[in-house]
């Protein structure tokens, strides 16, 4: 995913985290710039995946190791706990096999971190009241263009965590860069979540 | 002179040689006591001698990267296109250096060569060279000029099988290394196309055990066979298909054995015009020196432990099309990389060409060589 620190709130969430000098796998890295973030502010080794040319080409531009390759064929490239951490920003409703990536961060990561639109945000579920699909900042598309095939809620994600047996080891909800407290899946237009094996 | 020639060329190149008298012992044990090397630069050496990258040929190049002779303007370098002012590989920033590998037949001491102990042409007797070898005589040509450590080391093919050599055997030479469409070693096909080509030459009667120069005779039909074969694996299917079809030179079939469809008639040019200026001998020995390339073999297979002495940084490229030296083989390589954390960009370029793609000018593949090249250049200004 590309973008600045200040427009991408998350990433500020995740280099609070990220353990200094530690390895990050950053899939779908787009341009680089949360990897770049993240060895300038945490001094980290790491590595982007990505499918698309253009972001391959921005991430050498940006200094930032890069593999160019299929998410959605799976991480056989990578051994087992070979990260401490594997990150998902803002993909994870757009892969159509999110269980299997989810299972895979977690055999060739230590820990994973995922970001994603928080379905459930009261903006989305007016729009679907007034009888529309959501358009919003975090999903600026439309139906017919979405590439986003599996959106959830964070009641359907922490669900979905704990029938896995995955534990959720943090959690921040935010709205406009500004952290959510009460009613998070309600209130909160962004999740990012820290998680790890055994729940 | 054609202005897409004289664009951003770094105009004429003046061959070198280089003259080396401390013998070298080869991964075989044979010894050549003193050797010739030919070589060409582009572009100026740094005052800290900090900016020079050199390129490694594959199975039929030469020491002639780039740019063009005087006195003959249509002997273009053979990655001119990715070498030159303002081009990926800039040589107003870089100083590049192109050289013709030992057992070569460019200039370099070779098969075709005098062997000072015999008075006459080295012929069947010149030795079996390796990656290994050409590297380490590489590594001397660098200490002739002055070099202790190249910004980068880069090459095509065979070519990328001498950078990768490099990380292994002098890891704090080189800063960079770029690994294009390259294997880690040879698959049994790869192979088996060698052997098609090795057989091709030693049972053409003009070669008489390699010792052809005395006979007055060279192996020009096993040479041009050799080529043909060779030619086939270097482009894909899909590319053959859409350049040659099931065209017909003369429209019709003639129901003979004459040259009948584009595609023979293509190879068999590609195959005599290589019998005219390539050394049967020199073939041979490149073609062994690609089968035995596979420096995981000391390492009970282990790439990833061949590869731990690597400190460079890395850029591989592969080509979706190329099935003598597929993304998957390039892959392994990344692999055995990231398993030694060292820093390494891999692309995978969707490019219809085959194996000859890294040759040619594809603008994606020649945007990322430039960005990686020009970050080479500001981590060396730093």
């Amino acid at each position: 995913m590309n973008g600045t620190v200040a427009q991408r709130p998350d990433f500020a969430a995740i280099a609070g985290w990220v353990r200094m000098g530690s390895s990050v796998l950053d899939l779908g890295c787009g341009d680089g710039s949360l990897l770049r973030y993240l060895q300038d502010s945490r001094r980290v080794t790491g590595y982007g995946m990505e499918i698309d040319d253009d972001s391959i080409l921005a991430c050498v531009k940006n200094g930032v190791n890069v593999i160019q390759g299929d998410l959605e064929r799976g991480l056989s490239g990578f051994e087992d706990r070979s990260f401490d951490y594997v990150v998902l920003s803002q993909t994870l409703q757009a892969m159509k096999n999110s269980e299997r990536v989810m299972k895979e961060m977690l055999r060739v990561g230590r820990e994973g971190i995922v970001t994603f639109p928080n379905f459930g945000y009261w903006k989305n579920r007016l729009q679907i009241a007034a009888g529309h699909m959501p358009v919003s900042d975090n999903l600026p598309y439309q139906w017919f263009d979405t590439p986003n095939v599996h959106l959830c809620t964070i009641a359907d994600f922490e669900r979905f965590c704990r029938e896995r047996s995955i534990r959720i080891v943090e959690r921040k909800v935010l709205t406009r860069g500004r952290t959510v407290g009460w009613w998070p899946n309600l209130l909160g237009a962004l999740a990012v979540y820290h998680f790890g094996n055994g729940g | 002179m054609d202005a897409s020639v004289t664009a951003n060329s770094v105009g004429i190149a003046t061959p070198q040689v280089a003259k080396f008298s401390a013998p070298i012992t080869l991964k075989s044990g044979a010894v050549i006591d003193d050797y010739e090397l030919v070589y060409e630069t582009y572009g100026t050496l740094n005052r800290d001698r900090s900016n020079a990258v050199l390129v490694c040929h594959a199975l039929n190049a030469s020491h002639h990267v780039a740019g063009f002779y005087a006195d003959d303007p249509k002997d273009v370098g053979w990655w001119d296109n990715m070498i030159g002012p303002g081009k990926p590989v800039d040589t107003s920033r870089f100083f590049v250096i192109g050289v013709n590998n030992l057992g070569g037949c460019h200039g370099s001491t070779g098969p075709k060569s005098i062997n000072p102990r015999t008075g006459k042409p080295w012929g069947a007797a010149f030795p079996v060279v390796t990656v290994e070898d050409w590297v380490a005589t590489q590594a001397r040509l660098a200490d002739q000029l002055g070099i202790r450590q190249f910004a980068a080391v880069m090459g095509g093919s065979l070519g990328a099988m001498q950078s990768l050599a490099w990380t292994i055997s002098y890891p704090e030479r080189l800063r960079h290394a770029l690994v294009i469409a390259c294997a880690p070693n040879l698959s049994a096909q790869n192979i088996a196309f060698n052997e098609v080509a090795r057989q091709a030459i030693i049972t053409d009667p003009d070669f008489h055990g390699g010792d052809y120069y005395a006979h007055g005779t060279t192996p020009k039909r096993g040479l041009r066979v050799a080529r043909m074969v060779g030619h086939i694996t270097y482009l894909s299917d899909d590319e053959m298909a859409s350049k040659f079809g099931r065209q017909l030179k003369y429209g019709k079939l003639s129901y003979s054995f004459d040259t009948e469809f584009e595609i023979e008639s293509y190879l068999r040019h590609q195959g005599n015009k290589f019998s005219e200026y390539f050394d049967a001998n020199t073939y041979l020995r490149i073609t062994k020196v690609l089968d035995y390339f596979d420096p995981a073999f000391e390492h009970g297979g282990n790439l990833a432990r061949a590869l731990a002495p690597a400190t460079a940084g890395f850029l591989v490229v592969s080509f979706t099309t190329d099935w003598r030296f597929s993304p998957e083989r390039s892959r392994e390589i990344v692999k055995a990389l990231l398993d030694n954390r060292c820093n390494v960009t891999y692309a995978e370029i969707d490019a219809p060409h085959g194996h000859d793609a890294f040759l040619l000018d594809d603008a994606r593949y020649h945007r990322l060589v430039k960005a990686y090249f020009d970050r080479i250049g500001t981590e060396a200004a730093a």
